[in-house]
């Protein structure tokens, strides 16, 4: 059964229809991407899918629906959004910002401090600015703040937004290492990015959306040899 | 006026300020949380001495009607939600936290009424009974319209208020009240004479102020209230209820409205209206510290406290209107600076 299954929703803002009829699925210890050119709806599934914004559909997670439920209630049940803005608590120290995201655990402190220890050990820079407010941070130490500030939810769903957004390349092929090392402890992931190769090449399987709709799917191993979408998305080929 | 006198007033304007300083933390608290501007928070202080003052004369208090209605009505609201929500399974939980604990207090009041407590056990029961108050408003009034304009949500404000004060007619009836003293000492500094009751105020204010700084900084619950006021969208995603920051907010709030209309009760005669100016002028202090800051809020607040003190003494009568008048410029001055500080803000 799909950790998260996506079934015919829709998004309006008013009249307009940011999404329209897409279902998509997540199964367990799987990396999903959603590409896609600007406006195409990314976002706004991405929003939808933590319950932030109303849509029609159904959202089900392990087969249990939970369209009804708000967003901290699926917080709760383990997934974990990190929004294109990332939504850091720009007054708060680096050290509470993590802290809070585990707010919704409710397994003791040390194995919070644990996770805070891996935290560290996969952004050693998060650790020199543990008191310094994320607010004053570097646009790429925001980031990994955000990821950071994602993985002491121990989610079971994390579902990220352009998690390389603004970064050096440097820095975006080491996000995707890390989003490739979190598999292997069996997080699964619904990943948009804009960079479709990088994206490709770290997922299962992959989604495009044009327009609110999904146009094309499939193994990401094939969608990053097919020519529909090489001339579009892959162009160039260069990393 | 000589220098002596002027000591005098002064340290009757720190202990009223710091009356002030009590209630108006609780108003930037609740604000920014919830972007609610609470006007009855002063209501809160006024019912507190009614109530201790009932205690005090063997009899049931009408906090205890007030807070059974609003319990209920609260109970049957969340149920209702939790219902359409499809969350059944949270029911037991809303009853004991809307139902069993506000009624707790109340209960204990209702078996022991007709003998007399402690002074220390009423004023515990009595902080303990008013403590539900807002939160149970938060609940019915202001959550179904959480997502309103700061406007529209100080007009409901506004119109809480005069029900609460009409509430308060009801339970209380007209009388003012005036509770015994809680210390009877003087103190001799510099040739001065210091209350006792004064000392007590301020202190209990310096105490209260403690608290919130440990508990904003120590603990995950303010370190979660906080994060709400500063970034909605980002606590919500880390699983933060909104609604459930806006219910710590405004308990600790009450706690320090409590606080107040406990020291407030053997100073000044208070009756069911009386919360009204006593919030207007706390409100001012909050307005000085632009609704954000905890210590200017303080300082702003002292300040009006000690205009206060010495406007009663160049003319009683004309005391508000003195104070109101010398503040009118200060808040246009502060409204001015905060406008600017917070346009640099968003860039
Ligand atoms: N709050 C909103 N109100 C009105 N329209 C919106 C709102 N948010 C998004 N839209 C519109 O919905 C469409 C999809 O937006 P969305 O942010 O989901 O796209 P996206 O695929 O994430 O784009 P990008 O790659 O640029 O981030 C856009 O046309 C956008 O203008
Ligand atoms: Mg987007």
């Amino acid at each position: 059964m799909a950790l998260l299954s996506i079934e015919d929703v829709c998004v309006s803002y008013g009249k307009a229809e940011a999404v329209r009829h897409v279902s998509l699925k997540v199964e367990r210890g799987q990396i999903v991407t959603v590409i896609g050119p600007n406006g195409a709806g990314k976002t706004s599934l991405l929003t939808t899918a933590i319950g932030m914004i109303p849509s029609t559909g159904v959202i089900k997670c392990d087969g249990q629906d939970i369209t009804r439920l708000d967003t901290e209630s699926r917080v709760e049940m383990g997934f974990c959004l990190v929004p294109e803005r990332r939504e850091l608590f720009a007054e708060m120290s680096v050290h509470d910002n993590l802290r809070l995201g585990a707010y919704s655990r409710r397994d003791g402190k040390a194995a919070i401090q644990q996770s805070m220890d891996e935290v560290f050990a996969r952004f050693p820079r998060l650790k020199e600015r543990l008191s310094q407010h994320a607010g004053t941070l570097s646009g790429g130490e925001r980031q990994m703040l955000a990821l950071g500030r994602a993985l002491m939810a121990k989610p079971k769903l994390l579902m990220l937004d352009e998690p390389s957004l603004g970064l050096a390349p440097l820095i975006t092929r080491e996000i995707f290492r890390i989003i490739a090392s979190l598999r292997e402890l069996g997080v699964s992931i619904l990943l948009i990015e804009q960079n479709a190769r990088a994206a490709l090449e770290t997922a299962d399987f992959g989604y495009v959306m044009e327009v609110g709709e999904i146009v094309h799917s499939g193994p990401a191993a094939t969608l990053i040899d097919d020519p529909r979408l090489i001339s579009t998305y892959l162009g160039g080929g260069a990393d | 006026m000589n220098s002596q006198i002027a000591a005098i007033l002064t340290i009757d304007g720190i202990a009223s300020g710091a009356i002030y300083v009590l209630i108006a933390i609780g108003f930037v608290l609740i604000f920014a949380v919830t972007r609610i501007i609470f006007v009855p928070f002063g209501d809160v202080t006024a019912f507190t001495a009614l109530t201790l003052a009932s205690l005090e004369g063997k009899q049931l208090p009408g906090t205890i009607g007030m807070v059974a209605v609003l319990a209920a009505l609260a109970t049957l609201m969340e149920i209702f939600g939790l219902w359409r929500a499809d969350e059944l399974k949270r029911i037991p939980r809303a009853l004991f936290f809307y139902l069993v604990l506000p009624l707790a207090p109340a209960a204990v009041i209702w078996l022991t009424s007709g003998t007399l407590l402690p002074a220390a056990a009423r004023i515990v029961l009595t902080v303990a009974v008013i403590l539900p108050i807002a939160p149970l408003l938060n609940r019915i009034v202001y959550r179904p319209i959480a997502d309103s304009t700061v406007l529209v949500l100080l007009i409901v404000s506004v119109a809480l208020h005069f029900a609460l004060s009409g509430l308060g007619l009801l339970f209380f009836g007209p009388e003012g009240v005036r509770t015994e003293s809680l210390i009877d000492y003087t103190a001799i500094i510099a040739g001065t004479p210091v209350s006792g009751q004064a000392m007590l105020i301020v202190a209990s204010a310096i105490f209260f102020s403690f608290l919130l700084y440990l508990f904003f900084n120590y603990t995950l619950y303010g370190k979660a209230l906080y994060a709400t006021s500063i970034n909605r969208t980002g606590a919500r995603l880390m699983g933060i209820r909104p609604q459930q920051s806006g219910t710590i907010a405004f308990l600790v709030g009450s706690l320090m409205a409590a606080a107040s209309g406990i020291l407030i009760a053997p100073v000044n005669t208070i009756f069911y209206d009386s919360g009204f100016i006593i919030g207007l002028k706390a409100f001012v202090g909050a307005i000085i510290g632009g609704m954000v800051s905890f210590p200017v809020t303080a300082i702003g607040s002292a300040f009006v406290g000690i205009l206060e003190s010495f406007a009663a003494f160049l003319s009683s009568q004309f005391k508000e209107v003195i104070v109101f008048s010398v503040l009118i410029p200060v808040l246009l001055w502060r409204s001015y600076t905060l406008v600017h500080a917070e346009e640099e803000d968003d860039e």
